[in-house]
């Protein structure tokens, strides 16, 4: 499987991503430079967290204009697994292709640390490897992470089982303690906390690994019959 | 014709500002205790070349398309003539 880690100027985990899906999960992975426009070879997107360039407006918001914006936003009208971490969550807010928006955290401080998170829907694709309402350790580290969207639009995530990850305590005033979402189609997932920093024991915990291998899974499955 | 235009980017009413509440707390704390609201906006100025009837239109795209974010925040404009540099 070939995973595109998407680089935009003033990206610092794409190191990170590459690392988690070549070293643990023993997949392809590869950079795509921000100019690009398409991301057609690749069988998954992902956007990771930093702060593209250097979150001048809003978080992700120059990163959602570029041209290879299109590129995402195909690879996700064709059902392929998007995963957008922390400003990767914030650029698929921009895009559009996740309802809701970021706003400052509630403390006003950025906030680095270990977080519990609870799954909260584990029938996606990002979340199949883990136990319905597993509660898993992985870091957070951010200052835009204060999840915001209106009641309609939280009643509709509710009922289409789109919260896939909530924050067992209240880490930045985030709705619903909303700590990652999925588009309706399910293949979209924007998540504040970082599960490519979470991959091995040695870096205190390898709960975020089981979403690669979620998707790998998928991944595997899709593509059986054609093989 | 030069135009200076200044776009004003507030949160929406009904979102809350972290910011906004910090420095509505401080204010109190100097002893404006008067102070009871506080929200904390954006000033983008933007300078540009156009007929005076595509500004206001011109300007209200880049508005939606970037300057704001229409989930959580409004926008206001003010445009005003400036003589050419």
């Amino acid at each position: 499987m070939k995973f595109a880690v998407v680089v935009f100027p003033g990206s610092n985990c794409d190191i990170d991503m590459y690392h988690a899906v070549r070293d643990e999960l023993g997949e392809e992975a590869v950079y795509v430079d921000y100019r690009e426009t398409s991301l057609k070879e690749y069988d998954a997107v992902l956007l990771p967290g930093g702060f593209s360039f250097g979150d001048y407006l809003r978080s992700g918001a120059i990163a959602a204009r570029l041209p290879i914006a299109r590129g995402i936003r195909e690879a996700a009208a064709e059902g392929k697994p998007v995963l957008g971490v922390c400003n990767g969550f914030q650029v698929l807010l921009e895009l559009g292709l996740l309802p809701g928006a970021m706003r400052r955290n509630r403390q006003l401080s950025f906030i680095c640390k270990s977080v519990t998170l609870e799954v909260a829907n584990s029938s996606t694709l990002f979340t199949s490897a883990y136990q319905p309402g597993e509660h898993v350790t992985i870091p957070v580290a951010h200052g835009d992470g204060n999840y915001f969207c209106d009641e309609a639009t939280l009643e509709e995530l509710r009922t289409n089982g789109q919260i896939a990850f909530t924050y067992t305590e209240d880490v930045n005033g985030s709705v619903d303690r909303i700590a990652g979402i999925t588009n309706k189609a399910g293949n979209v997932l924007g998540m504040m906390p970082h599960p490519e920093r979470a991959v091995d024991e040695l870096l205190g915990s390898a709960d975020g690994l089981k979403m690669f291998q979620s998707i790998l899974t998928h991944w595997r499955e899709t593509h059986a019959v054609k093989n | 014709m030069t135009y200076e235009v200044q776009v004003f980017v507030t949160l929406k009413e009904a979102v809350l500002d972290p910011q906004g509440s910090a420095v509505n707390h401080s204010l109190n704390q100097l002893g404006y205790t008067e102070v009871e609201d506080v929200r904390i906006g954006k000033v983008i100025t933007l300078t540009l070349e156009g007929e005076r009837e595509m500004v206001d239109a011109r300007v209200t795209e880049m508005c939606e398309k970037l300057l704001a974010n229409p989930v959580i925040e409004d926008y206001r404009f003010d445009v005003r003539e400036v003589s050419a540099p």
